[in-house]
This record gives structure tokens, sequence and C-alpha cells, in this order.
């Protein structure tokens, strides 16, 4: 063992056992050469192109910022870049305000049923979203869907019909045929399909709250009300942050769920066609690769400065300074 | 003492009240969550309700609420309008094949990641983590050609063979690995003469079964319910995945909504069951991936 030449046996050992790492942590790096960095970079130089794929790779035409300027100039982009912040919107902001309340009675009040409820809230987070649409559009039916049908109902008893003053002469409600009521359609099923994961967020960052906390402030007299807006809602904000965060880049790029409830189409008037949508339908329906390209970087673009306009007002630099 | 007695009965009438009041409000809250509940899961069982109906039941006033005795006819439809055997094999085979391999790339760089010191390892590392905040969308056009470049369209292989070593499946197995694992053991391992892939085969996958249950349980349901990219590289009904056949089946000008809906409640059944007897490892999973992340 001690001769100076090593046996074979051993050197092979060496090698394996120097070599072996870079081996195991390699097929992430292939594969995401293959189908991340390099389709990244082909398509900023894609997004300069005018190009249909059917014709093969040698129709490729340079157009420079063409696709970018068409797009600018595009009103559909504009439409379809305002209905996604707006379901983003009205589909996320709900979210929080349901999910941190619920979060926080399931924590505090309930023990025994907290994992059974938790778990029936989680459950449409993780069913397909063409399974869920498919069961939405029969339920925003116009004559005999359910929400409609209860609508009705809920508009005709004297005690909630002050609610459905508003609306009671617009029925039934043509939820998906009708501009109006696309985007709210969609946003009902959003918010339907993702509160509970975010439920299950704040469940986990409450669960982190010291009981001595909510025990100290019982001693000095603070009722449930107080607890919730002087303790938890300050130490819930990292969680509150980080879940906004997930909402935000989540919705812009929403897609399945338009898509499945406008057929395809985002609906009349494009009421219900997101960025995402209207991308697809550019580069795969209409074969324009180049701007399909340009709008995905758009895209990109839009939802990094969201992001960053959420982190510099709500992250660390923004509220954090004041304590 | 004395002093305090008046005081004290006071204060057992007004605990009394407040336990009362407790109880009050603690009942409220069970029924305001439960409702929640009811309401969220009502779309589930209006699916399999309607799956039982023909389309005029379903349509009707008032909507059906209970099971009806339209599945024989609902399933001969369904069958008429797709392959619908033929779509769920797909999706067995590609959401299989694609935790299986994930499982195994996933792991294994986890294992480099966590118990290995070598050159370049945390920018390798950040990088990785940097790929996590990439918005999947912007891949879709790239993605669509290199799978027609390698051709690969309206195959399996398309869809489970890009994403075998996800980023964030190294990063979770990458946590769990390099709290479970101890190099002393690895160290034993060595001088008993095994090689590193035999540490890895004999020791580190028996210790780290339940995360990789976690991993697997959300890599099946994710594959499960994969709807862009198959929309985007399968095109034949025979190559379809159960969601893009489901969406082929509402599509259609003369739509059967009583063979859809039992097809959706058939199409959500296998994860239904799944989160059934394991919803506490999928949450747990999911939220703890994020959260980490």
């Amino acid at each position: 063992m001690s001769s100076p030449q090593l046996p074979l046996s051993v050197r092979l050992d060496r090698f394996q056992r120097r070599f072996a790492p870079y081996l195991f942590v390699s097929p992430f790096f292939i594969l995401f050469a293959i189908f991340g960095l390099f389709p990244t970079l082909f398509s900023i130089y894609l997004s300069f192109q005018a190009w249909n794929p059917v014709q093969g790779l040698g129709t490729m035409r340079f157009v420079g910022v063409e696709n970018f300027a068409f797009l600018l100039e595009d009103p559909w982009f504009w439409q379809a870049l305002g209905n996604t912040f707006w379901i983003a919107v009205v589909s996320g902001l709900p979210q929080h305000l349901v999910a941190i309340p619920l979060a926080f009675a399931l924590v505090m009040g309930v023990r025994s049923l907290r994992h059974p409820l938790t778990a029936a809230y989680f459950l449409p987070f993780i069913t397909s979203a063409v399974a869920v649409s498919i069961v939405f559009i029969t339920i925003f039916g116009t004559h005999f869907g359910v929400l409609n049908q209860l609508i009705g109902v809920l508009a005709n008893w004297p005690l909630t019909a002050w609610l459905f003053e508003g609306i009671r002469d617009q029925l039934p409600i043509n939820w998906l045929g009708r501009a109006p009521y696309i985007k709210p359609a969609i946003s009902i099923l959003v918010f339907w399909q993702f509160f509970g994961f975010n439920v299950v967020l704040y469940s986990a960052a409450l669960m982190t709250i010291p009981r001595e906390y909510y025990e100290a402030a019982a001693v000095d007299g603070a009722n449930l009300p107080q607890r919730f807006f002087y303790i938890t809602l300050p130490l819930l904000r990292p969680m509150i942050f980080f879940a906004v965060t997930l909402t935000i880049i989540g919705n812009l790029q929403l897609f399945d769920q338009p898509f499945l409830l406008t057929g395809g189409t985002g609906g009349s008037g494009q009421a219900g066609l997101t960025v995402a949508m209207y991308l697809y339908r550019t580069g795969f329906e209409w074969l324009d690769m180049g701007t399909a390209a340009a709008m995905s970087w758009l895209l990109f673009l839009v939802i990094g400065t969201a992001t960053f306009i959420h982190f510099k007002f709500f992250g660390r630099g923004g509220l954090e300074t004041r304590e | 003492m004395q002093a305090t007695i008046p005081a004290s009965t006071t204060e057992v009438r007004s605990k009394r009240q407040s336990r009362f009041n407790g109880r009050l409000t603690k009942g409220l809250l069970y029924l305001l969550l439960i409702a929640v509940a009811l309401v969220t899961l009502f779309p589930f069982y209006w699916m399999f309700v309607s799956a039982t109906h023909t389309q005029s039941d379903i349509f009707s006033a008032p909507p059906p609420l209970w099971l009806g005795d339209a599945l024989e006819r609902n399933y001969g439809s369904l069958l008429e309008r797709i392959p619908f055997w033929r779509n769920l094999w797909n999706s067995v085979y590609v959401a299989v094949i694609a935790t299986v391999t994930t499982l195994f790339f996933c792991s294994l760089g986890g294992f480099g990641f966590a118990m290995y010191q070598f050159r370049y390892k945390n920018l390798l590392f950040g990088l990785l983590v940097i790929t996590l905040m990439i918005p999947g969308l912007l891949n879709i056009i790239p993605y669509f050609l290199i799978i027609q470049f390698l051709g690969w369209l309206n195959q399996p292989i398309a869809l489970w063979f890009p994403g075998m070593a996800s980023a964030f499946g190294i990063f979770l197995m990458r946590q769990y690995i390099a709290s479970s694992i101890s190099r002393d053991l690895m160290d034993a391992a060595r001088i008993d003469g095994a090689t590193e892939f035999r540490i890895y085969r004999s020791i580190v996958v028996p210790l780290i079964k339940p995360a990789l249950g976690t991993l697997g349980l959300l890599t099946f349901i994710g594959s499960w319910n994969s709807f862009m990219g198959p929309l985007v590289v399968l095109r034949s009904r025979e190559a379809f995945t159960l969601p893009l056949a489901l969406r082929t089946l509402e599509g259609q000008i003369q739509a059967d909504w009583g063979a859809i809906m039992l097809g959706t409640a058939l199409a959500v059944l296998p994860l239904l069951i799944i989160f059934v007897f394991a919803s506490r490892q999928v949450i747990e999973g999911l939220t703890a991936g994020s959260i980490k992340g």
C-alpha cells in the first residue's frame, strides 16, 4: 500500500471521489443549459425577428425593434395588460384579506378541526385548472347555472334582497358571454382556487408566533381584535410580503383559467384576454413567433417592475425602516 | 383578604360571563369556518353529482343536488367522444416517469450540494436558486422550438424530460439531506470501500424517504395537472393527456355536459384519493418549499 506508484484501484477510487459531486449536480446544469439558458437567449434574438415557424428557420428576418414598437401601439396588448392587472388585483387582494383572518381563526380558535378545515381550503389549489374551469363553466351557466339560481333566490329573499338591489334587473347574468362579467367570473374562480394556499402560508407563519405574546396581551386587557391588530398583523408582515409577492408573480402570468373560461378566445370584446393568453395566441395560433417572444420579454419587464415596486414600498427598505 | 370577597363574587360572575362569551365566539367561529369549507368544497360535490346527471338535468331549476341515474349513459357518451382511457394512460405514464426521474436526479443533485465541498459550489447553487425566480411563461416559446427541433412534438418525453432535474426539487432535497445525513456515516462507508454513488444509494436514499415522498407527491400532482406545456407540444387526440382531452370535450359544438362532468370527475378522482391519504405531506411540502424558496 505504501508503494510510490498507487495501484489502479486506489487511483480510480480517488478519481470517483473527486468527481462524484460534479457528476451529481451536473444533470440540472445540463438540462438548464438546453431547456433554460439557450432558449432564453434564443428568445431575445427571436424578439428582433419576424418569423413563422411553419416556414422553417431560413425565413427568419431581422426587423429590429419593430416587434416591440408594434406591441406598444397595439390596443389589444394594452387591453390585455389592463385585463391582467384587473384580474390580478380583484382576485388577488381578497385572497389575502380573507386568508389572514381565516388563518388567525384556525390557529387561535380551532384545534380539533384545524387540519380537515385547512385541507378543505387547500383542495382547489391542487386540482387541475382545466377541471375546476370546466366545473365553473357549469356553475356560471346563464339560464340554469347554480350561481345565477343562488343569486336569484337571495335577491328575492327579504333579508338579503337589499344586497342585490343593483343587479336584480340584470338577471340572469351571462357571466362568460357578456364583456362586463367575464373578468369578475375569472376572478371568482382564481380567488376560489388560490385563497386556501394563502391560508396555509399564513397559518404556518402564525404558528411561529409564541403564545406568550397573546397571553401577555390578554393579561393587559387586550381583546381579540386588539390582539389581532397589534400583535398578529405586525408579526405577520414578512409573510404577507412574501405571499403577496407570490400572488403578483403568479397572477400576472395567469393563463389556464381565463383561457379555459373563454374557450381560448379571450371572450367577447377580449374582455378576458390576459397577456399570457395573447402571447400564446400570437405565437401558436397566428404563428408570429417574433412578436410573441417580444411580448414575453415585455411581460417579464412588467412582472419585474411590479415586483420591484412591491419590494420598494413593502419590503425591508419600505415599511421595515420604521421599526 | 376579607375585603376582596365582594370583588371575587363579581369576578366569578364575570368569569362565567366571559366563559359563556368565549364559548359563543368559539361556536360562531366554528360555524363560519365550516361554512367557508362547505362553500369551497361545493364545486367538487357539484362535479360528482353532475357526473351522474344528463345535460338537461344539470341545467335545470332547481339544480340537482343528489346523485342521478345517468352515470352509464354519460360514460358511453364520454367514450364516444374522446379516447378517455388512452388519455388517462398518457397522464399516468407521463406523471410516473416524471416522478421517478425527478426523484432520482433531484435527490442526487441535492445530495451533491448538501454533503460535498467542491470548487464553485456556492456559485453553482446561487445560479440554481436564481433560476427558481425566472417566470415560467418566459420560456414557453423557446421550449416549443427546442422540442420541435429535437423532434419530440406529440411525444410524452417532451413533457417529462426537460423538468426532471428541477431547481425546486434539488433545493428541497438539499435542505432535507443537509439536516438528516451525517458526514461521519459517509466516512464510515468510505472506509468500508463504498463508492460515492454507493453511499448515495445505500445510505442517503433510505434515510430521506419522507422527503422523497413529499417531492414525489408534488411532482406527480404538478405533472397530472399540467396544461400549458401539453397544450403547446401535443397535437393528436391519442397523445393528449387528460387536461387536454377534457378541454377538447368542452370545446365540441355539440358538447355533452353530463359526459364532460364525468370525465372531469374521473380525472380529479386520483388526486382526490391521494390528497385524502397524504394531505398533510402535500400541504407541508408545497408550503415548506415556497417558504424556504
